[in-house]
């Protein structure tokens, strides 16, 4: 019966969908406010339907219903209840009701909180964010119903994938959906501006938080997905470019850059039609990623669900979406006014150079991504494109954009001088070099990778002190520095800590690649191994017994680089019975910023069991940055001249500036 | 900097670290080869090469039995005297481009590799066209006014 309303409030929430996306349209065009006024209503019913479907889905999956098809391929009743509930988007089905689910509540948001916006812009957006529902509730309903039924129902389930049995599962895919759903808000936006052909201050102060407000989300569930694949697939990597990686690296790049170039539109009224045309490519990229993912047209590590038959269908709403918002965007984009003079120096000059080199990067990620597909297509030729070339091109991009980062808010609106901001950065720069010869000295001209890296990590860090320290004005005393410093407004704060974010994480990346050490060996109980001065005593070799796995374990006695005892250490392999698949369980002990990971490999013919051991210097930082970036940005969207409506701070005309 | 990491960074060179992004799972300890100079070369082709029958993983992080396979290849022509170029060239030969997880520079490559640089010129080429297109004749500012306008400037920046 539930399952049943399930399924019945999910084809409501479509009809609603079809409700929200044609009324406000039609009232837009006929100047109706009653047909306006339909939106937000609407939109808000469409989020509880969809909610009531998604508890539906939840309770079954809760209940091990596994007369539900849904449940009985992804879920058993032995996996804890945490696992059981996060199995519900750890699937096909499931994953998509919870981007409708996203959606929707995004469109709730608008109708809730955009009392305050234009009639028309209000209803233009919330109609586009019913379009985009429409799409995709139909999508379910026609060829991913999750709550279709079996008969008779098995007497136990298939068990979920072992390898998203894990915390991880319930963390990444909602905060990576919020992000990529986000976007949805900015390109329903940017379409409602085209079709209105009015773009005004109202439109990129509603803009930016939202962007903002989708880009923390996807940091931190790019950082997070991260961090699972680290611990979890026991390779101690961080970031594999691969395509599903890149599915979400995309949208990542274009919506920082998006970030960036909205805040020229909101100071400056500059970029405004490349805004909207940003805005477009972001939520694009979202689409595109969906349908890379969802699809399984490009086979990776995380094609656990593909059909080609629903790959059709995502690939129709792809080609509808970014085909009619660009034939949009070509046709009524001179109707917008450009606007907003600057010179090439200046911060919008700053802020352009950072879009062009992260648009540039999201580019070649995209061609990297399907080059092997388009040339399959074309001539049947088989190449592979993997990290190599990824970290080649992507890393020469980046690093003049690395270097370019402190001296843009080093710099003026309008026009401004990039040899005094050169000045200003001296101490920044010092430190920054000297911290690389620092790494030099102790590493020799092998290790000239960790140092570059450290120095430019230091020069991010730097950097973004040196800031705030400027605009504090050291040299006039603690106190009127104290003061100056609160009253800046919290976007340079955030964009401190969003800039020092980056430093930690690049920071990170370049200490674990240049100077992790590594052992593979293979070892017997009894048999000690050293690596960075700790030392591993091996103890024993266990089996044992989890909820619905059996798991072989390997203790270690872990012993400190001053001979102090350190407790254990232990990894595992295990076996989920419903499946037969085998897992890793790493070992990891964090000791500072730094890790020491252990993993296991196949038993050897004499006897011993192989080994793996990682030494990672600072290799925390790699996520620690990126939660420091979603501060950052968390900081920015809580500065109140953000909130559109609220008393505007005028008390003192100084904080204007910036 | 801690001591941990002092230590580390010495260890790491006495064992002549690997240099590569994504280490393996996969390499097992009877495979390493004596030669920490040559393992550390075996290890650095190994990230390039593509395990044919896995799903974007390098022969270097994948558990299958092709890969293990394709890694003592790779360690055999090495200890022959193959140079790296040689060794990739072999693994070329044998089982064509697909191998190589970074492709050729070659024609059929030519949109891959040239992406950046198109993306990067056609940008600043756009940029550079919108920002003349938007400027009305320039009037240059009188000493004074300009004068002015740094003092203002200025005075902006020290907020």
């Amino acid at each position: 019966m539930i399952v049943e309303l399930g399924h019945f409030a999910l084809t409501l929430a479509l009809a609603l969908s079809l409700v929200q996306a044609a009324a406000p349209l039609a009232g837009t065009t006929l100047g109706d406010h009653r047909l306006m006024a339909v939106a937000g209503p609407t939109a808000m019913a469409a989020f509880l339907m969809t909610a009531l479907s998604f508890a539906a889905l939840m309770a079954s999956y809760a209940a091990s219903d596994f007369s539900v098809a849904n449940v009985y391929a992804n879920s058993h009743s032995l996996q804890p209840m945490i696992f059981k509930l996060t199995s519900v988007w750890g699937n096909h089905e499931g994953s998509m009701l919870l981007w409708a689910l996203i959606l929707t509540l995004f469109g709730a948001l608008v109708a809730l909180f955009g009392g305050n916006l234009p009639e028309r812009l209000r209803a233009n957006v919330i109609a586009v964010q019913g379009v985009v529902g429409v799409a995709f509730f139909l999508f379910l309903l026609l060829t991913s119903n999750p709550f279709a039924r079996l008969d008779p129902a098995p007497i136990e389930g298939e068990d979920l994938n072992p390898i998203l049995q894990d915390f991880g599962l319930a963390v990444h895919p909602p905060l990576l959906y919020l992000g990529y759903v986000g976007y949805s808000i900015c390109f329903a936006f940017a379409v409602a501006a085209l079709i209105d052909g009015k773009l005004d201050a109202a439109w990129a102060r509603w803009v930016r938080p939202w962007t903002m407000a989708a880009w923390i989300f996807l940091t931190l569930g790019i950082a997070m997905g991260s961090y699972w694949a680290y611990y979890e697939l026991g390779w101690g990597g961080f970031w594999f470019w691969d395509p599903v990686e890149n599915a979400s690296f995309m949208p990542w790049l274009a919506g920082t850059a998006l970030l960036h170039s909205a805040i020229v539109m909101e100071k400056r009224e500059a970029l405004k039609i490349w805004t909207v045309l940003l805005a477009i490519i972001a939520f694009s990229f979202s689409l595109l990623g969906t349908f890379l993912v969802r699809s399984g047209v490009l086979t990776s590590v995380h094609a656990f669900a593909t059909d080609p038959a629903r790959g059709v269908f995502i690939l129709a709403i792809l080609v509808i979406f970014i085909g009619g918002s660009l034939a949009l965007f070509a046709l009524r984009a001179q109707t917008l006014n450009a606007g907003g003079l600057f010179h090439p120096i200046s911060r919008e000059g700053a802020l352009v150079f950072n879009n062009l080199i992260l648009v540039t990067a999201a580019a070649t990620v995209f061609v990297g991504t399907l080059y092997p597909l388009f040339l399959e297509a074309i001539d049947g030729s088989k190449i592979s494109v993997g990290a190599p070339f990824f970290n080649l091109t992507f890393g020469a991009l980046a690093a003049p954009l690395l270097i370019a980062v402190p001296f843009g808010p080093m710099m003026a609106w309008k026009r401004g001088d990039l040899f005094a901001a050169t000045q200003r950065l001296f101490a920044a720069l010092g430190g920054a070099l000297a911290i690389g010869a620092l790494v030099m000295l102790f590493v020799d001209r092998n290790a000239l990778f960790a140092a570059l890296g450290a120095a430019l990590a230091a020069w991010l860090l730097l950097g973004a002190v040196s800031d705030l320290v400027l605009r504090a004005g050291l040299s006039k005393g603690a106190s009127v520095s104290w003061s100056r410093l609160k009253g800046l407004p919290n976007s340079v704060y955030g964009t401190a800590l969003g800039h020092a974010g980056l430093g930690l994480t690049v920071l990170g990346m370049a200490m674990t690649s240049a100077l992790q050490e590594e052992r593979i060996l293979a070892m017997k109980t009894g048999e000690s191994v050293e690596v960075a001065g700790y030392r591993l005593d091996f103890k024993a070799y266990e089996p044992t017994q989890g909820p619905n796995f059996t798991e072989d374990r390997a203790l270690f006695d872990l012993t400190g680089t001053g001979g102090e005892a350190l407790g254990e250490i232990f990894a595992g392999k295990r076996v989920y019975q419903a499946r037969r698949m085998p897992t890793t369980e790493s070992g990891i002990r964090t000791f500072g910023f730094s890790q020491l990971y252990v993993s296991l490999g196949d038993p050897q013919d004499n006897g011993g069991i192989a080994v793996r051991i990682w030494w990672k210097p600072f290799v925390t930082l790699i996520w620690i940055g990126g939660v420091v970036m979603a501060l950052g940005g968390l900081v920015s969207l809580a500065d109140r001249r953000l909130r559109v409506g609220a008393p505007a701070a005028r008390r003192k005309p100084v904080a204007v500036v910036q | 900097m801690s001591r941990t990491l002092l230590s580390g960074l010495r260890a790491a060179l006495l064992a002549a670290a690997v240099v590569i992004v994504a280490p393996a799972f996969a390499v097992s300890p009877e495979e390493v080869l004596a030669d920490p100079a040559l393992e550390a070369r075996a290890r650095a082709i190994s990230a390039e090469l593509r395990c044919l029958v896995c799903q974007n993983q390098s022969i270097d992080d994948s558990d299958a039995d092709l890969a293990g396979d394709l890694r003592r290849l790779v360690r055999e022509r090495l200890l022959s005297g193959d140079s790296d170029e040689e060794v990739i060239a072999f693994l070329v030969s044998r089982y064509g481009e697909f191998v190589l997880l970074k492709p050729q520079f070659s024609n059929r490559n030519l949109l891959l590799w040239a992406t950046p640089a198109i993306a990067l010129l056609a940008g600043g080429a756009f940029a550079l066209f919108a920002a003349r297109r938007r400027k009305p004749a320039p009037t240059a500012l009188t000493p004074e006014e300009s004068a002015a306008l740094d003092d203002l400037l200025k005075r902006v920046d020290d907020v």
